[in-house]
């Protein structure tokens, strides 16, 4: 029989082969990844891999040997140049053609880089989002050095705390008035805009990059819009991601702000189905994508039960995670669309969350140092219920004994 | 190297070689140990690798931080004397031996 293809070796794409598997399917599995690493954990990258805490080995999500002993055919460094849709046929980038019984894209989102005519393209500007990024960048993490991060959402933010534990002059430049202005409130802003002052870290806010000069190929300063210049030894750019669609949209298949697929992971075209961060796929009334690790996994484990006619809708419980310093940031929900925040001290010195209401309905919450919090959050917008706003921010009401109204069907 | 058993939520036994200096979860992850799902990958985020320790064992452990103790109680049915992370679990030659049952769900 031919295979099951699977495009794109991340989280996802192993998630989805390994259900494949447990749920009793025999059909051979390739499993076929454009980067040259074994399946691996990319949340480290920007945490404990480049603080020199973690080996190169426990970034894999599964020893080498587990691919055989699954009977998952792992082809790594094997980039896909074209999906043929209607023949289900995959080309790959040595112009070998393979036949597939069925296809599911895993192709991940890619960094978005700088330009080239603003200097994107000298040596010494990195983006973090591959084992190869990071191994490419580690040299630079030396003490004293220079480093310019562009961008002040969760990614420049990780990469600014790695570099100031190093010992590195961080500077971070964001366009906005505020840092992680797309995905947090202002308090949650302002809570980590002291925590990294504290730490060292030179934030400039409302502050653009307007080019990167560099000397002979490789960067040396940057020039700032407020007109200032300067001297760094090296930048990092952490401006967002975007879907990796390229194939998809190649070979036809509906694509808006991701991979379009429905709650089964269905993409436009029969037996082409698409999981994790590549998706855009049905949430409530509307149509989200996620760039989240817990996400690729479910929805890849949902797309895995759909391919073998098992599948129930997915449906999405969107949490998301981050460290900086000795600090634990956890995420539940998705706050758009928010009208408030009430922010509620925690028990220990320097914890906080942050709950986003809209209305009545509890959307979403940021927990800093705070599990209990997050934990109770958690649950409660998985359930549909929301806690009475003016319990909350009274501390003297414990967290399990909130009233709780019922605000969406359970 | 120490061998330890996970018994599964419905009653499956399976022992698997550990290397010392891994994590507890990282050994499930890598005998693919069904039921320990391990969103956060072992960075104490999530609870969803939760594991009942075996109660002679429970004590021998290394002691569990705060962050760790108030993720557990909202996981799915702890139990207070034998619920760990096995993410925060560093295995040594010393667990040889060591049986963990996981519970019927995580998260």
């Amino acid at each position: 029989m031919d295979p099951i293809a699977i495009v794109g070796a991340g989280q996802a794409g192993l998630a989805l082969a390994a259900k494949l598997r447990s749920l009793g399917c025999e059909t051979p599995i390739r499993l076929i990844g454009a980067e040259t690493a074994p399946p691996y954990q990319r949340p480290p990258l920007s945490k404990k891999y480049m603080l020199g805490d973690m080996s190169r080995e426990r970034l894999y999500l599964r020893p080498e040997s587990f691919y055989p002993e699954a009977g998952i055919a792992l082809a790594t460094g094997a980039p896909v140049a074209a999906v043929e849709a209607a023949a289900k046929v995959l080309v790959l980038a040595d112009g070998t053609r393979l036949a597939c019984s069925a296809i599911a894209l895993c192709t991940g989102a890619e960094p978005i880089r700088l330009p080239e005519a603003a200097g994107g393209g000298l040596n010494g500007v990195y983006t973090m989002r591959t084992l190869a990024d990071a191994e490419a960048m580690a040299p630079e993490f030396r003490p004293g050095q220079r480093v310019l991060i562009v961008g002040g959402g969760y990614i420049g933010l990780e990469a600014a705390a790695v570099a100031a534990a190093r010992g590195l002059q961080v500077t971070l430049v964001e366009m906005a008035p505020r840092l992680l202005a797309r995905v947090a409130c202002a308090e949650t802003a302002e809570w980590f805009r002291a925590l990294h002052a504290r730490h060292g870290v030179d934030i400039r806010t409302a502050t653009g990059l307007s080019e990167l000069v560099g000397t002979g190929g490789r960067v040396r300063a940057a020039r700032l819009s407020d007109g200032s210049e300067l001297p760094v030894d090296f930048v990092i750019a952490g401006i967002g991601v975007r879907p990796s669609t390229a194939l998809a949209e190649a070979a036809g298949l509906a694509v808006s702000n991701g991979i379009a697929v429905d709650a089964l992971g269905q993409t436009s075209a029969p037996g082409i189905h698409a999981a994790g961060d590549c998706t855009s796929f049905p949430h409530r009334s509307g149509r989200i994508r996620l760039e989240s690790v817990p996400h690729a996994i479910a929805q890849a484990e949902t797309v895995a039960a759909a391919m073998l006619g098992q599948g129930a809708p997915y449906v999405a419980r969107p949490w998301f995670w981050s460290d900086q310093y000795d600090v634990k940031l956890q995420i539940a929900g998705l706050n758009a669309g928010h009208d408030r925040v009430i922010r509620r001290p925690g028990e220990a010195p320097g914890s906080v969350s942050h709950w986003y209401f809209a209305g009545p309905a509890l959307l979403a919450v940021d927990a800093m140092n705070n599990p209990r919090a997050y934990m109770t959050a958690k649950r409660l917008i998985e359930t549909g219920r929301s806690p009475d706003p003016a319990a909350l921010a009274d501390v003297s009401v414990p967290l399990k004994a909130l009233p709780l109204t019922q605000t969406e069907p359970a | 190297m120490p061998r330890i058993t996970f018994v599964t939520a419905d009653g499956q036994e399976i022992t698997a070689d550990a290397t010392p200096g891994l994590s507890l979860m990282e050994t499930a992850r890598a005998a693919a140990i069904p039921g320990i799902l391990a969103e956060c990958g072992g960075a104490c985020s999530c609870s969803t690798c939760h594991v009942y320790v075996d109660p002679s064992w429970y004590d021998r452990l290394p002691a569990m931080k705060e962050m760790e103790a108030d993720l557990l109680d909202f996981a799915w049915e702890p139990h207070p004397d034998r619920s760990r992370l096995s993410c925060q679990i560093d295995v040594s030659e010393d667990m040889d031996g060591l049986r963990v049952t996981l519970p019927a769900q995580q998260g």
